[in-house]
């Protein structure tokens, strides 16, 4: 069996990456990332810059569209849809996360 | 190689039209998605559902699928001797000699339609390696401190008759300092390898910290309880306060109350970029779970001299 050593990276360190480098990590295409744009579920940094450059955060989010796309058989409306509401759901986990750490740990 | 029972995996009978199995896959997917459902197990048994589905909703493969005959799941059985063939193994090897040890069924099944279909080995366009996703738990420890994990996987690899076979890996993954829960490692071109000059996949690490008994993280901050007894929240004092670092000692003010945060700038874990997120200690007030006599009569003397009222704003806001 070969063993290999390797340094992990950040996810959160490309700060921000072009459509071309998403579309390689995430596996969907161009144009598929293009509708998830158009519907407000993916946000370039800059709209009007020539050339279009996203926040590292947009990187979960294309892998989560690719996977949702391929495995509930979503358009891209579909996606945007989910995208927003696992959105809401995670925003909520995060903020009973951040409850139950600051409460007094009752079970002692 | 092992049977897997696709069509007991979705629950449907062997005879179940596409439209009934779709259905099926759909409900199930609903359930045990990795993105939407929380239930324990719910990606390993995604992980199955998903691969039955690939197979028995198209119809070449569950006719091929079907041609293997019935087993139990988990049976060891052996596919016809010329699907050794079709996937590439070639004239080269008899029947009899051709192994199908380490070969995953889903992947026999797609490479065997992806070869009569023109793809497969024969394919000459690149094709990107796949990229695998796994959870990684570490300890507070070891997310302070960064650490080395010992990762074994079985990494799907054509051997040189184009048969995909699971191959065991080890990769020692270096964890840097400043992991903490929710947050993802990339390990490049440690997925699936890439054909024809594609680009070999990543491994993606979705980091979760252990619980620990004391401290509770959030982000980059951690959270204490920091029990008081009442004279000590009431006239103040020094504590001793264990952290990630070591024990420091902590001044109480006079007059703390239950549920206050005291604050210990940067004995948080460190981030990733620099700096350390902070930890709060929270105060709790505690009593003795007994007391002696001498203590009843101390606090029976506070309760008859002390004018203090906790529920002096009942009868206000009872009024309002």
């Amino acid at each position: 069996m070969r063993i290999v050593s390797v340094e992990a990276a950040w996810v959160e360190q490309y700060r921000e990456i072009s459509l071309s480098e998403l579309a390689d990590v995430s596996g969907l295409a161009e144009d598929e990332l293009q509708h998830l744009i158009d519907c407000g579920a993916l946000q370039p940094v800059d709209p009007d810059a020539r050339e279009w450059r996203f926040p590292s955060e947009c990187l979960r989010l294309a892998r989560t569209a690719s996977r949702l796309a391929r495995d509930f058989e979503l358009d891209a409306n579909g996606v945007a849809l989910a995208l927003a509401l696992l959105d809401r759901v995670r925003d909520l986990e995060e903020e009973i996360a951040q409850l139950r750490a600051s409460m007094p740990d009752l079970r002692r | 190689m092992k049977y897997k029972d696709y069509y007991k995996i979705l629950g449907v009978e062997r005879t179940a039209d596409a439209a009934a199995i779709k259905k099926v896959y759909r409900k199930l997917a609903r359930k045990y998605h990795p993105d939407v459902s929380k239930e324990a197990g719910a990606e390993e048994k995604f992980k199955e559902v998903s691969e039955a589905y690939e197979t028995l909703k198209d119809p070449e493969k569950r006719a091929a699928y079907d041609q293997l005959g019935r087993y139990q799941p988990g049976q060891e059985f052996r596919p016809p001797p010329d699907w050794g063939r079709d996937q590439g193994a070639g004239g080269g090897f008899g029947d009899g000699q051709f192994s199908f040890d380490d070969v995953d069924l889903a992947d026999l099944l797609a490479g065997l339609t992806g070869r009569r279909r023109g793809g497969g080995r024969g394919a000459s366009f690149p094709m990107p390696g796949e990229d695998f996703e796994i959870p990684v738990k570490i300890t507070l420890a070891q997310a302070a401190g960064g650490t080395e994990l010992e990762l074994q996987l079985q990494l799907p690899e054509r051997d040189p008759n184009g048969m995909v076979r699971r191959v065991p890996h080890t990769i020692k993954a270096r964890i840097p300092k400043g992991a903490t829960d929710g947050q993802r490692l990339r390990l490049p071109g440690k997925g699936g390898k890439g054909m024809n000059g594609g680009r070999d996949g990543d491994l993606f690490l979705n980091i979760t910290l252990a619980p620990h008994p004391l401290f509770r993280p959030r982000g980059h901050d951690l959270y204490l309880d920091l029990p008081l007894a009442p004279w000590e929240a009431v006239l103040g004092a020094t504590v001793q306060v264990p952290t990630l670092s070591g024990t420091v000692s902590l001044k109480i003010p006079a007059g703390s109350r239950g549920g206050q945060q005291l604050r210990l700038g940067g004995k948080g874990l460190p981030k990733p970029g620099g700096g350390e997120g902070d930890l709060y200690a929270m105060v709790q007030i505690a009593l003795p779970a007994e007391v002696s006599s001498r203590e009843r009569e101390l606090f029976q003397q506070l309760a008859e001299s002390s004018p203090f009222d906790p529920r002096g704003h009942f009868a206000q806001g009872a009024q309002k």
